[in-house]
């Protein structure tokens, strides 16, 4: 598996192969730089822990996570992730290149907050007619049976918070590798607003 | 400048100078099986829509008694070139209403220039 965390920077529209246009998502993706690995002696399970997205000033960066990057020399980063990656050294750096065009990737990130949303717009209930002087417009309607079960099921879809959480996409292309400007375009929408930290996931 | 406009830049092509109301000659590329030929499609452009990569122009002609408008995009490889027949002069940025119009009523006034 081949991963890496990026920065979602927006849309646009590029020109494909075929000549079609094709709609894309810009990733700032790396480089990550790999903090810590760890082993199954030391730690029980093995994985790598990356860095990415430079702390530019030092003074944001507290004591104990000063400890954690002078312990792998290396420069303050603001996201810490651990990935399933092995062959890869403290101080490595995972950058776009180990992706190419034409690549499947699966895609994670913290979805728009939508805040308190009601159920047709949170678990796409039909609601009611609009008109005709219907009174049921937007509302839930009846939860569940009365005497058996006496209560309501679990995982009854209910208005409440939508949104903020974290969303995987699957099956997205690599349009383009600009490796010049450590960036994917991959095809198609990706989760969270402009801005988003994003995983970016090539199974192998 | 941000990566999304260095990214669009990347793919902008310039058609030259055409505005609403120009007649213009588009050369399209037609893909025949394994083989290209070029194909002009002349006609009035009737509306400019959108901007960078997703900038589109919309040409109308009357083909055998049958209005035909197409719209490209600027920035379509399908595009060979596109030469400037006449320049028009009109007040309006689309130019929908020459649809309605046959003959005499639907042509562009020749926009006069000076030297």
């Amino acid at each position: 598996m081949t991963e890496i965390l990026g920065k979602k920077l927006g849309m646009t529209q590029v020109i494909g192969e075929d000549g079609k246009m094709c709609p894309v998502t810009v990733v700032a993706a790396g480089p990550c730089c790999v903090i810590q690995v760890k082993t199954r002696e030391n730690d029980g399970y093995e994985a790598i822990k990356v860095g990415f997205s430079e702390i530019k000033k030092v003074k944001n960066v507290n004591k104990p996570m000063t400890g954690v990057f002078s312990k792998a020399n290396s420069k303050p980063y603001r996201i810490l992730r651990e990935f399933h990656m092995s062959d890869l050294k403290t101080g490595e750096m995972i950058t776009v290149e180990r992706f190419s065009k034409g690549d499947i990737v699966t895609v994670s990130g913290i979805s728009k907050g939508k805040g308190f949303q009601g159920v047709m717009k949170r678990h796409n209930y039909a609601g009611g007619p609009g008109s005709h002087g219907s009174m049921f417009n937007r509302a839930p309607g009846s939860i569940g049976a009365s005497s058996y079960p006496s209560r309501v099921w679990k995982n009854k879809g209910m208005p409440g918070h939508m949104g903020s959480e974290r969303v995987t996409v699957k099956n997205l292309k690599i349009i383009d590798v600009r490796a010049e400007q450590n960036v994917l375009l991959i095809l198609g929408a990706v989760p969270g607003a402009k801005g988003t930290y994003l995983e970016i996931r090539k199974e192998k | 400048m941000d990566m999304i406009s260095v990214i669009e830049e990347g793919f902008k092509r310039d058609l030259g100078d055409f505005n609403i109301g120009d007649t213009v000659k588009v050369f399209v590329k037609v893909t025949e099986g394994d083989k290209q030929r070029i194909q002009p499609y002349q006609g009035v452009v009737i509306g400019k829509k959108g901007g960078g990569t997703r900038e589109s122009f919309m040409v109308r002609k009357i083909s055998f008694g049958v209005g035909v408008e197409r719209i490209f995009p600027v920035c379509s490889p399908s595009i060979d070139r596109v030469e400037v027949i006449k320049r028009g002069s009109v007040r309006r940025a689309k130019l929908y209403y020459i649809r309605g119009r046959k003959g005499k009523a639907a042509k562009i006034k020749e926009k006069e220039t000076r030297y």
